[in-house]
């Protein structure tokens, strides 16, 4: 062999595993290495990429229905307007109408004043019989109650509804020619003409320009009111007039100095958003008086749905979620493990139980939907279920989680070695005793892992509850398992559907909510997991 | 490790002229792995306090003849075994017998130390705690303390019995195995080439307590060291693909062996 083996100058002898040939291979396959390297790591990355745009859309979405605006009004409770002793059916909506409307004197049009009482959410007077009847100490007198505010409202002072374009002081005079409805203003110069053509003014004749509904909303502030521009045309010696309407009433026809008027922009064209120029001088006045308040959203977070969006709470949706999860553990767990084990451990090995074996593998792949038919014609038509409850969601959700938790059972019953199993009979454990003081325990990881995984794949399943009526809109937060209810995943997809714009925030908010339990379930099967985790 | 002792060797001479009562005895012991035979009408007797070794090359079926003894093939689907067992004279393969109490009554240490992952002590009183042999905590821990001991293994784990059984050496965790096997106060004792997973020193210490153990115990061994059957055996069976080949004094066997095979193996010409 030695003839096969030549010698360099060097001394070094070249064979076959270190000719030039034998270099090119070891290059070729280290640029192998390295480029499956580089995929993997691009691969992770992009995954990386994904889960933070992903999360942070949501973050950035939800953030705001984490925090509600309130009115905090003062609310007379005296006696002579509320009767301690009638207060069933007594209107504490009309009180809290009373105190805005009180807010808002110059207000006095029918039509205004229910623009103005709009403001408020519908419930804020159920939410106050509430807080009343666990707190009879704010009766008999005049207390500040947050008041929750409507959803539009809440949006608009969350930045959401319209964008604000700018708060400039007016570099000129100003003189009104009156102080309430279709007034005249003059201004100093023609500045405002240049402004208002580039807020999409439109032109007339001789550079006369129209604020239609269609372009954004100028509203003036002099003299202690609020004026919106609707009309602009330049005047004489290079000054501008403008026609405007009177939101809030002047205090007085002085002519404003230059810096004393100012102007508010509304970007959003007033047809295109759902909030009127009037109401966004009116929370622009309560917010300057310091009478709104952003508090964190107990509402949200305490309460169950609502078809109003500033009403509507995640609560019930988890208490459901919660109850179903319960009934799906409850059921899926323990049918799954003995399952797994006997198939595993006492099963004979034979064609019957090849047969079944396959089927929890294909069972496993079943569109869920199906088991949502299946819970429909079996437990709702068949057993006489009640419809909508977290007992038959559970039932429907075991049902599915089932092929899933065997699966992992019999996966981790079998990476238990034969020795722990040999060495419990060699001493003369029974089968039973051997399977239950030394595999399962061993396997108790992996099961778990399994069961968690089923889990988590069932808290996201939306389709087979729709089928048993776990759709239906429940107002109530469910207090048993036969109470109808719905569920996190299903209230996201209710959410998403509701037009309202109070309902987006909402929906990123409870799919944080859902990601959240989902992160609290993984958890506590990552402590499960070290707990039972030994080595061998 | 010399353990041959010239005492030793007189009492292995006695032992010829004077055999001791048979413990088990194997009769036409047949064993099928599905379609295919593992085991042809084997005769083997296995002697009270008598440590018996079972050699051959691989795959001859020493460990599956020894699997028969405490019926540990019946947990493989697929063996089927024939023939007659008898354990002081009732067949271990009867119906009637509760394979709980042969398995009791016959424990078996393996290849590979496999102690529970459980802690030192819960490991030895396993076995007694599950046939109900203790009848209070004071008695178990006099369990455990003892077959530790017969073990050889107490002087050294004795401050950390509530530890981990897999945090030992391979030749502790061996003679945990035997001393949990030991625990349940067996007749018989089957190991299954205890020796191969340890080094030298732990064969030699688990060698030293097989023969301390056969004062007690009637003792089967798989083994693969010829070296190993001569030193802790007093006989021998040599397996050949399936066929006892030869069986008898261990002396003998290594000296004087009637069948060609035998003497190839342990010289070493084949396997």
């Amino acid at each position: 062999m030695t003839d096969a083996i030549s010698t360099l100058g060097g001394g070094r002898p070249v064979s076959v595993h270190t000719d030039d040939a034998a270099k090119a291979r070891l290059k070729a396959r280290y640029a192998a290495e390295m480029r499956f390297k580089w995929l993997g790591a691009g691969a992770v990355a992009l995954a990386g990429f994904f889960l933070v745009l992903l999360l942070s859309t949501v973050v950035t979405q939800a953030w705001p229905a984490l925090r509600m605006n309130y009115l905090m009004l003062p609310l007379d409770l005296s006696a002579a307007k509320v009767d301690p002793a009638k207060l069933d059916g007594f209107d504490f909506q009309g009180v809290i109408n009373d105190a805005l409307t009180a807010e808002f004197p110059d207000v006095t049009s029918r039509q205004d004043r229910r623009l103005l009482r709009g403001l408020i959410s519908t419930g804020a007077g159920t939410f106050m019989r509430k807080d009343i009847a666990e707190d009879p100490g704010m009766l008999g007198k005049t207390v500040e109650y947050p008041v929750p505010l409507d959803d539009f409202a809440d949006l608009y002072l969350k930045g959401l509804l319209a964008d604000i374009g700018s708060d400039e002081a007016i570099a000129t005079t100003v003189t009104p020619s009156g102080t309430t409805g279709d007034i005249e203003l003059t201004f100093g110069d023609d500045g405002m003409l240049a402004l208002a053509r580039g807020h999409g003014a439109t032109e007339g004749e001789n550079g006369a320009l129209t604020l239609t509904s269609g372009a954004a909303s100028l509203l003036l502030a002099l003299d202690g009111g609020t004026v919106k521009l609707t009309a602009l045309a330049p005047g004489d010696n290079g000054t501008a007039v403008a026609k405007g309407l009177v939101i809030e009433a002047l205090d007085s026809t002085a002519p404003a100095a230059t810096g004393q008027a100012a102007l508010r922009v509304i970007d959003t064209p007033e047809s295109s958003r759902k909030i009127s120029d009037k109401e966004i001088v009116w929370l622009d006045r309560l917010k300057s008086e310091g009478l709104t308040e952003s508090r964190f959203n107990s509402i949200f977070f305490f309460t169950g749905a609502s078809r109003e969006p500033e009403l509507a709470g995640v609560w019930g949706a988890v208490v459901g979620s919660f109850l179903t999860m319960i009934v799906t553990l409850a059921i899926a767990f323990p049918i799954g493990v003995s399952a797994a084990i006997y198939l595993e451990e006492f099963a004979p090995k034979n064609r019957l139980t090849t047969i079944i074996e396959v089927n929890i593998n294909n069972l496993a792949a079943v569109p869920s939907i199906v088991f949502g038919l299946l819970g429909l014609a079996v437990f709702l038509n068949f057993f006489g279920l009640p419809r909508s409850a977290p007992v038959v969601g559970g039932m429907v959700l075991a049902l599915m989680t089932l092929p899933i938790i065997i699966i992992a059972s019999r996966a981790s019953l079998r990476a238990v070695p034969p020795s722990i199993r040999e060495a419990a009979l060699g001493i003369g454990a029974s089968k039973v005793q051997t399977v239950f003081h030394h595999v399962l325990p061993l396997a108790m990881p992996g099961i778990m892992t399994g069961t968690i995984l089923g889990m988590a794949h069932a808290l996201g399943e939306t389709a087979p509850l729709l089928m048993i009526g776990m759709v239906a809109f429940i107002v109530d937060i469910p207090g048993g398992f036969t109470d109808p209810a719905t569920i996190l995943p299903v209230q996201i997809f209710m959410w998403a559907d509701f037009p309202e714009p109070g309902f987006q925030q909402k929906t990123s908010a409870a799919i944080l909510i859902l990601l959240a339990f989902l992160v609290i379930m993984n958890a506590i099967a990552v402590i499960l997991r070290k707990r039972f985790e030994r080595r061998w | 490790m010399n353990i041959m002792t010239e005492a030793g060797m007189e009492q292995k001479l006695a032992q010829r002229t004077n055999e001791p009562p048979i413990k088990m005895k194997g009769e036409k012991v047949n064993v099928h792995y599905g379609e295919k035979r593992a085991l042809f009408d084997v005769d083997l007797d296995v002697r009270e306090n008598q440590v018996t070794a079972l050699i051959g090359p691989s795959g001859c079926g020493k460990s599956t003849f020894l699997r028969c003894l405490n019926r540990m093939n019946d947990t493989i689907d697929i063996a089927r075994v024939s023939g007659k067992i008898t354990l002081d004279g009732e067949d271990v393969y009867d119906p009637k017998i509760d394979v709980v109490e042969l398995r009791a009554r016959v424990g078996m240490v393996f290849q590979k130390p496999n102690p529970f992952p459980k802690s030192i002590y819960e490991n030895v009183a396993y076995g007694p705690r599950i046939h109900g042999l203790a009848k209070n905590k004071t008695d178990l821990d006099g369990i455990v303390e003892s077959s530790l001991k017969k073990a050889g293994l107490f002087n050294e784990v004795k401050d950390r019995l509530l530890e981990s059984g897999t945090g030992l050496s391979g030749g502790q965790q061996q003679r945990l195995c035997i001393a949990r096997a030991i625990a349940v106060s067996p007749e018989v004792i089957l190991m299954d080439e205890p020796c191969s997973a340890l080094d030298p020193i732990a064969t030699a210490r688990v060698e030293e307590l097989i023969d301390e153990l056969r004062e007690n115990y009637t003792i089967v061994i798989v083994t693969h060291s010829m070296q190993q059957a001569a030193r802790v055996s007093q006989r021998t069976a040599m397996f050949h693909l399936g066929y006892l080949v030869e069986e008898g004094a261990t002396d003998k066997m290594f000296t004087n062996p009637d069948d060609k095979r035998t003497q190839d193996y342990i010289t070493g010409r084949f396997g």
